[in-house]
């Protein structure tokens, strides 16, 4: 009835059937079990299903899982190494950038990928690159001062 | 008094979890041999049903069963029981559940609920509140009588009022007749969704010995648990709730929930476990959101500015079912006097059904309408008089110790500060310093202030408790029932704990699964009350401990009780610290070195139990509703666009007191996100229906939220530190009140600057731009006019 496909989530490889009509965000949940990945509107409009696809930062709900057969899935399960946490996640952290946490995997990979790349990134270009992803708690001064605060371990990163 | 833990800036214990996706919410739960379920729901406004078929839904391979109202009779609710498990025998909104598709598949289930042939005989629908409340209005809820509701709420069998709410203090009349300005203002509110990210998401499973488990996105585990007792007839210990980590609720997921459905669906369904979710557009069609609001009030003053006599008639457009709302009307009506001392009062608040979507409680519970309407009445009073705004509120605050509120209670000598917050929030914000101009000369700038005043809306007898036991290493279980859906509150609570008995923080463990087999009874974490509540059952659960381990520690020692003391871990005699036993080797029983053994493991318990509150009486609503107040106030400097109507908040000021501040880090992040979604339920949201009851935006895109890029620019949060003599560490809670005063401050900073007046929420470009236009349209020309030369000068220098 389905296809099987091929992902690397998160390091390891996973082989998984899958119909036309299914969504990425599915896949990954539902057959994959991989939690970490929420969803709040299912239609592009939250970010929580946030993942990052061959190093670029897509929202899963959006993505047909046929069409990413061979692809690079990273979650924020597979930001720590060895149980020791990224920067970024630490910084979430001690900043308090969290209350019911259900946005907390958006916010934390969105937040890497953009100081992966732009280590020193500014408030506005921090804004303009999270507007996508809702936190209705409202804890946005917190993920602020989170990112702002841990961009020198990746400055420090990107200069090795 | 130094301390190690309380007043520091912890992070939240439950972070790590967060941070690395393995926080488990319910959303994320399966169980072997899981069923899913999903509504068939109304499409039409208010109609008889005439008949169900659902023999196409039967069809679909992997339908294991489709139930339906009548089978299943069973009427439920916490306050106004007035709802059946799904539609019997007539629908009373577009987005009624009336039957349940339950499948092995969320696919089939999805497939099969467009299947079920529903043949509807429509009636006439109600969606104006005001119309209902006429003597002819068609009545929605026929068999009013019938329902099961607590004492303290009136329905109006008979009519649409699902409660009436009276209060009367002083001589009102008298009052208006003895006042120099009399003003008469309405306020409206529109309806809106909580929003929380996690949906609605329930798991039950009946098992077939009558043991019910349920996992649920829910706020407490308690009320779950006593309303699925009271409708179902199941005995409470029959019955387990549990609720793991919760994403948002914010008073959306307090009232009454999908359990009770949902079990039946697993016993229907031959007793297998089913998981219900909702859409996102159900969450704005089929789950309770925020009441529409309606005021009408009038207001007396003297020349002076003393606050004189107040009437005020609110009506909550409640929706099709108001079992939580009732007492949404009970709060607004109570607290129609914010922090004012008010000699002449009279209050009139009416639920009313409407065949809308129903409605519940959302942060802050009824106190962000009244205050939307009295603290602009307080603004607009002061420029009918000539007195500035900060100063005719100075003049009629309340005095802690002297003041009664309207319900008649004497405030506490230990409330708070509220001339303090005043000033405090005057000075934060530069009031009476104008605003720099605007670079763009068709834009204003302006200040407003706000003031409030809230205390946890409950039942007099609301109680909590906690039970405290060490493991073998004096490592601690906290057992308790303390709802966790993002305050920073249990993080509190357990500071509290290892500074009490001098153990470091990670000593102290609190399971993330609220259970209502396992955890101590609390009535329900709402109205901001869980850390002055729980918090007091904690102590005392310490202070039990504590005691059963002295009583050893002194046998040992030989040492009277009194004498010893609590330090890094050890039971030490005062003043001789080498005379000492390590808590370890007392919490499990101490053992002398011939074996001997006395004590036992330690278990603390705690209660709280409120002794001086009461039922409000029915016609004048005077007792003790609430167990204590907060005062806060909000300040804003915005900029407004005269042209657009958009207003962009420049300062956002927040000042509370809140006792003490056991946690800084957490209590400024309740703060802001309290402003975040004060702005956001100010300035954008919205929930819009047709004119045949259909919500139109139920959506993300068309139903805007505030992200991280519509900030207000700079935000200050002050706290002021008043102890609360029975408080925990003297503290107070905070978690709603830091949204109530942004709308009315926004509000007040366009009318103090312009004089437009802002009636309705939200104030969402549009409506500000008309209002602009009706109001002031000098000023609007005025603003064109320098548009159009300002872009000349732009072309210029281009
Ligand atoms: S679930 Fe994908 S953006 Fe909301
Ligand atoms: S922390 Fe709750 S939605 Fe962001």
């Amino acid at each position: 009835m389905g296809r099987w496909i091929t992902l690397t989530v998160n390091g390891s490889k996973r082989r998984v059937e899958v119909k036309d009509n299914e969504i990425l965000l599915d896949v990954l949940r539902d057959k994959l079990k991989v939690k970490s990945v929420k969803a709040a509107c299912w239609r592009g409009e939250c970010g929580l299903c946030s993942i990052l696809l061959n190093g670029k930062l897509v929202k899963s709900c959006l993505v047909l899982a046929v069409e990413v057969d061979g692809s690079e899935i990273l979650t924020v399960e597979g930001l720590a190494r060895d149980g020791e946490l990224a920067p970024i996640q630490r910084s979430f952290i001690e900043h308090g950038a969290l209350q019911c946490g259900f946005c907390t995997p958006a916010f934390v990979l969105a937040s890497h990928k953009l100081l992966e790349e732009n280590p020193s990134a500014s408030e506005d270009e921090i804004k303009e690159s999270l507007s996508g992803i809702v936190c209705r708690c409202g804890t946005y001064y917190e993920i602020i001062e989170a990112i702002k605060d841990a961009s020198k371990h990746y400055q420090v990163r990107k200069k090795v | 008094m130094s301390f190690k833990y309380v007043g520091k800036p912890i992070p939240p214990q439950d972070g790590f979890l967060k941070v690395t996706g393995t926080a488990t919410y319910t959303f994320d739960l399966e169980l072997p041999g899981m069923l899913y379920a999903k509504l068939v729901t109304s499409t039409v406004p208010h109609a008889r049903i005439k008949k169900i078929d659902v023999s196409r839904a039967l069809g679909v391979p992997g339908v294991v069963r489709v139930v339906t109202g009548k089978e299943y009779p069973y009427r439920v609710g916490m306050y106004a029981g007035d709802r059946d498990l799904l539609a019997i025998d007539k629908v009373n909104w577009v987005g009624h559940p009336v039957a349940a598709v339950i499948a092995e598949t969320l696919e089939a289930a999805e497939k099969a609920i467009d299947l079920v042939d529903v043949e509807y005989e429509e009636l006439p629908a109600i969606f104006d509140p005001l119309e209902a409340l006429k003597p002819d209005a068609l009545l929605i809820h026929e068999k009013m009588e019938e329902y099961r509701h607590s004492p303290a709420f009136k329905p109006i069998p008979g009519t649409n009022i699902a409660n009436k709410f009276t209060l009367v203090r002083g001589d009102v009349e008298k009052g208006f007749r003895e006042s120099d300005v009399v003003l008469e203002e309405e306020f409206h509110i529109s309806h809106v969704s909580h929003c929380y990210m996690e949906v609605q998401n329930v798991i039950a499973h009946y098992h077939l010995d009558g043991t019910v488990e349920i996992w649920t996105s829910w706020q407490n585990v308690a009320p779950v648990r006593q309303i699925m007792a009271l409708s179902l007839g199941i005995p409470h210990n029959k019955i387990i709730v549990r609720i793991p980590y919760v994403g948002g609720g914010f008073g959306g997921k307090a009232g009454l929930g999908w359990e009770a459905l949902v079990a039946i669906l697993s016993k229907a369904a031959g007793h297998r476990p089913v998981k219900l979710v909702l859409s996102r557009k159900e969450q704005f069609s089929t789950a309770a959101v925020r009441e529409g609001f309606h005021a009408f009030a009038k207001a007396g003053f003297k020349k002076d500015g003393t606050f004189n006599a107040y009437s005020v008639r609110f009506i909550l457009d409640a929706g099709a079912y108001a079992d939580y709302t009732v007492n949404v009307g009970r709060a607004v009506g109570y607290s129609a006097d914010g922090c004012y001392e008010i000699p002449n009062i009279n209050v009139e608040s009416l639920t009313v059904y409407t065949n809308k979507i129903p409605t519940t409680a959302l942060r802050g519970f009824g106190y962000p309408e009244s205050h939307w309407v009295l603290e602009q009445i307080i603004d607009r009073a002061a420029k009918k008089l000539g007195i500035d705004p900060s100063e005719i509120r100075r003049k009629n605050l309340v005095k802690p110790g002297h003041s009664h509120t309207c319900t008649g209670e004497r405030l506490r000598e230990d409330a708070g500060d509220p001339q303090k917050v005043l000033k405090t929030l005057v000075d934060e914000i530069g009031w009476g310093k104008p605003s720099e101009n605007p670079p763009e000369p068709w834009k204003v700038r302006a200040k407003g202030l706000s003031l409030f005043v809230k205390g946890p809306a409950q039942p007099p007898n609301a109680a909590a408790s906690a039970i405290l036991k060490f493991n073998e290493d004096a490592s601690i279980d906290l057992l308790i029932a303390t709802g966790n859906f993002g305050q920073g509150t249990v993080t509190a609570l357990m500071q509290i704990v290892a500074e009490e008995f001098g153990l470091p923080l990670e000593k102290v463990r609190v399971d993330y699964v609220r259970d209502t087999h396992k955890s101590a009874y609390t009535w329900q974490t709402v109205g901001s009350r869980g850390l002055f509540t729980d918090g007091i059952a904690i102590l005392k659960a310490i202070e039990d401990a504590k005691n059963q381990i002295f009583t050893v520690a002194s046998e040992v020692l030989r040492c009277p009780k009194d004498q010893l003391e609590l330090v890094d871990g050890e039971v030490r005699v005062k003043g001789k610290p080498w005379e000492k036993i390590p808590l370890q080797d007392i919490v499990m029983g101490y053992t002398y070195p011939n074996g001997n053994s006395i004590g036992g493991p330690v278990i603390g318990r705690g209660v709280f139990m409120s002794t001086h509150t009461t039922y409000l009486d029915p016609d004048t609503g005077q007792g003790n509703p609430t167990i204590f107040h907060t005062f806060g106030g909000t300040a804003v400097e915005l900029e407004l666009d005269l042209l657009t109507g958009e207003i962009n908040i420049l300062k956002a000021v927040e000042v509370l007191d809140l006792g003490k501040v056991i946690n800084p880090l957490l209590v400024k992040q309740q703060t802001h996100g309290g402003l975040i979604m004060g702005t956001s339920i100010s300035l954008y949201e919205e929930i819009k229906f047709d004119e045949r009851g259909w919500v139109v935006n139920p959506n993300f895109t068309s139903y805007y939220l505030v992200r991280i890029k519509d900030l207000p620019r700079e935000v200050v949060a002050r706290y002021i530190e008043t102890p609360q003599l029975d408080g925990p560490y003297g503290a107070r809670g905070i978690g709603e009140l830091t949204m109530i005063g942004v709308a009315p401050a926004i509000a007040n900073a366009i009318y103090n600057s312009i004089g437009v007046k802002l009636d309705r929420l939200p104030m969402n470009p549009e409506y500000v731009w008309r209002a602009l236009r009706e109001q002031r349209p000098d000023l609007v020309e005025e603003a064109w006019k320098r548009f159009s030369k300002y872009e000349k000068i732009v072309e210029v220098t281009i």
